[in-house]
């Protein structure tokens, strides 16, 4: 038995009565698992000779620790999108003159040797000389914090009504007294904020990747699959693009914006904006596959069997590439969550009402706001979790999306 | 080589000319004109301007022509260095703009040098040392370089700076220099203030240029060559510099077409928050008081100067690759 040929060298156990090639193909994720350690080799190789290409990737993904736990951060972030009301303890807009630039609340967990967690409550007064509030925690005023505890009221999904939060406040509502990461300058929640900007940024970052990936995939494959003038063109036109400063050019468009649109339309025009050049990666990635594939035998083996043009692209190129295209997707992700972030936080992107990573930023714009607030700083963190997450998963993808590679 | 030369000029031009489609674009995107923003600015200001002499000024800057006529007549007068009128300040936009441009380029091509300058002993060392604390740490720096935006960097780097070391990090000169004449002195002074800026404004490109040149590296090592020379009692410093050293050098060149409108963009922003004297924050106020002049010109002259420096590093790269070099005598 060879045990380095296992994927993942796991402990020795006897191996399976039946072998794994005889059990019924098993989707990619599922049945792989428990059948993977301990085969001899020969049994090894025959089940990699039979496996689907699918589950090869999961195999080869699966190997790749840093993808998989950049998957888990990913799937985590993707999580707080669906949840972000439930995660929220305050509505995102509640503002109160009287708590503005409240530094964050720590939290303690016991209360005399017991587990009640708990934050203090506080006075806030104006300092007379530098007109800022100063807050003062008052131990005597002990908030003890619930769990599924009920707060303002939102929709699940947009559709059924809640009132359940992830954490809340004994009695009295939250909204009032817990700020676990501090206030702004309005006085709004900033952990309540944090979790619908991370909505809005997820989804944007989905939306214009899923725009550039109409058109790059488009693009890129008439190119690659035609070639001659066509492609020329369209390669001149993704070089011409990826040779302009794009920041400038972003901020003029979005500048031109009309200042009476609603949330949504903004939110449309700048996922636009921002896939207009996004695209260009994407559509070489998918010339690049379509050139190599075009050489391939088995697609001249299917024009030779007769197969029509639009069969060879569906069934034979599209499944060949299909995994390239979602590595490169992955990794195109990030640079739109930038662009959004970026453009926001010029205030030239989303605008308040609306709430993302850029907009909590722009607050933490100049030093002075980051001398006397610098927890406004806080919304960064979150940006670069997700942004090397979507790297690491994308790099994981790419390597496993050739599993014959080394 | 001419092939290539004529082939990258052309590319250049054809590029140009959509940057200056874009700016005008950008340029007659907002609502309204030149004039109505003009009669705003008037009547704010406590001036009336009747309708009928909105008309004629109208007509005297051509604005009831067609759009085709009026971006070539906008172009007619870029040519000649003419760019219009800045509303804000009342003056015309060159002037505006000034130095703005030149210390843009200035802090760019800092960033890149910068870049080079350390991407090629670090790529070396990770490459030469593979695997080695010094190479992981590399590679860590790298990440966090590729996966933190520039101007977030910039913020943090400056709550840091004035949290931990009482420093007021920004601008490009000391007080004393910010609206001195040019003289040597201020030249240093900026220099001095330079490395910083383009520290932040580099690192992305730094830690991919180290991520190539390792991997790069790292490929030629292997290659036969390399063990022949050991062989023979060739130095190990000499092995390494002398041939694998210099085929892993090509991205240098040929990154620089990517690299220098990535850090003029992350210059603008970078600049708003290190508050540097580029054009950054210039674009950004012209935007938001809807001067599309000015803002046009600034997005048209960046694009410029962005492809001008890409085309100079197309020759560098033809200079230090013979392939290229070579190809048209095939």
């Amino acid at each position: 038995m060879d045990r380095s040929a296992h994927p993942d060298g796991g402990p020795a156990i006897a191996p399976p009565a039946v072998p794994g090639v005889l059990r019924a193909p098993s989707p990619p994720g599922g049945g792989a698992l428990e059948v993977e350690p301990d085969l001899a080799a020969g049994a090894v190789e025959e089940r990699i000779s039979v496996a689907t290409q699918w589950q090869l990737m999961w195999w080869r993904f699966r190997r790749h620790r840093l993808a998989m736990v950049a998957t888990a951060i990913v799937a985590a972030f993707y999580a707080v999108v669906l949840a972000a009301d439930f995660l929220a303890y305050a509505p995102p807009t509640a503002s109160e003159a009287q708590r503005s630039l409240l530094p964050p609340q720590p939290v303690h967990w016991f209360d005399a040797g017991r587990w009640r967690p708990h934050v203090y409550g506080f006075t806030g007064v104006r300092d007379p000389l530098t007109l800022k509030r100063v807050y003062t925690p008052d131990p005597t005023k002990k908030i003890p914090l619930r769990f599924f505890a009920s707060g303002f009221e939102y929709r699940v999904l947009g559709l059924v009504p809640a009132r359940v939060h992830l954490l809340g406040v004994a009695d009295g509502d939250a909204e009032a007294t817990l700020f676990l990461l501090g206030t702004d300058e309005q006085g709004r929640d900033l952990w309540s904020r944090l979790m619908y900007a991370t909505r809005t940024s997820l989804t944007i970052g989905l939306a214009g990747v899923g725009l550039s990936l109409v058109l790059g995939v488009l693009l890129g494959g008439v190119s690659g699959y035609y070639g001659g003038a066509i492609d020329t063109v369209i390669q001149r036109v993704i070089e011409i693009l990826r040779s302009i400063p794009t920041i400038p050019l972003w901020m003029g468009l979005a500048a031109a914006l009309p200042n009476d649109w609603t949330v949504g339309q903004v939110y449309f025009a700048i996922t636009v904006i921002i896939s207009l050049v996004g695209w260009t990666e994407l559509a070489r990635v998918v010339r690049g596959r379509f050139l190599a594939l075009r050489e391939e035998e088995f697609v001249m083996a299917a024009e030779l069997a007769g197969c029509s043009q639009g069969r060879i692209i569906v069934s034979h190129l599209v499944p060949s590439f299909l995994s390239h295209i979602i590595a490169a997707t992955t990794l195109a992700i990030p640079a739109m969550i930038i662009s959004e972030t970026s453009l926001s936080f010029l205030g030239l992107g989303l605008r308040p009402p609306a709430i993302s990573w850029g907009v909590l930023l722009q607050q933490a714009q100049n030093i002075q706001a980051l001398a006397i607030s610098p927890w406004l700083l806080l919304p960064a963190i979150p940006v670069t979790v997700v942004i090397i997450a979507f790297n690491f998963m994308g790099d994981g993808l790419r390597d496993a999306a050739d599993p014959y590679g080394q | 080589m001419l092939a290539y030369l004529v082939h990258r000029l052309v590319l250049a031009l054809l590029t140009i000319w959509a940057i200056s489609v874009l700016a005008f674009v950008i340029i007659q995107l907002p609502p309204g004109d030149y004039i109505t923003s003009y009669i705003a600015q008037m009547s704010a200001s406590g001036g009336a301007v009747s309708e009928q002499e909105a008309e004629a000024l109208r007509r005297e800057y051509g604005l009831d022509q067609p759009l085709w006529v009026q971006y070539l007549r906008w172009m007619r007068q870029v040519v000649r260095g003419r760019f219009g009128m800045a509303l804000e300040w009342k003056r015309p936009v060159s002037e505006v703009i000034g130095d703005r441009l030149w210390l843009t380029m200035v802090v760019s091509v800092a960033a890149i040098l910068l870049t080079w300058l350390l991407a090629l002993p670090i790529g070396i060392y990770s490459a030469v040392r593979q695997y080695s604390v010094g190479d992981y740490l590399a590679t860590f720096v790298g990440f966090i370089g590729l996966a933190v935006p520039s101007f977030m960097l910039a913020l943090v780097v400056m709550y840091l700076g004035f949290r931990y070391f009482d420093l007021s990090i920004g601008g490009l000169f000391s007080d004393e220099f910010v609206d001195a004449p040019w003289t040597l002195a201020k030249a240093w002074d900026m220099l001095k203030h330079l490395p910083l800026p383009a520290l932040i404004l580099g690192l992305a490109g730094t830690a991919q240029l180290i991520r190539i040149m390792r991997a790069n590296l790292l490929d030629e090592l292997r290659k036969p060559y390399v063990m022949t020379a050991r062989a023979r009692g060739v130095p190990e410093r000499r092995v390494i510099l002398k041939y694998p050293v210099r085929v892993a050098l090509n991205p240098f060149a040929s990154t620089i077409g990517y690299l220098l409108p990535y850090v003029v963009s992350g210059s603008i922003i970078v600049s708003l928050v290190l508050s540097l004297p580029t054009v950054g924050p210039l674009l950004l106020k012209a935007l938001v008081a809807q001067d599309m002049f000015l803002a046009g010109t600034i997005v048209l002259l960046l694009g410029v100067l962005t492809v001008v420096g890409t085309f100079l590093s197309d020759l560098l790269l033809m200079w230090i690759d013979p392939r290229i070099r070579m190809e048209g005598r095939r």
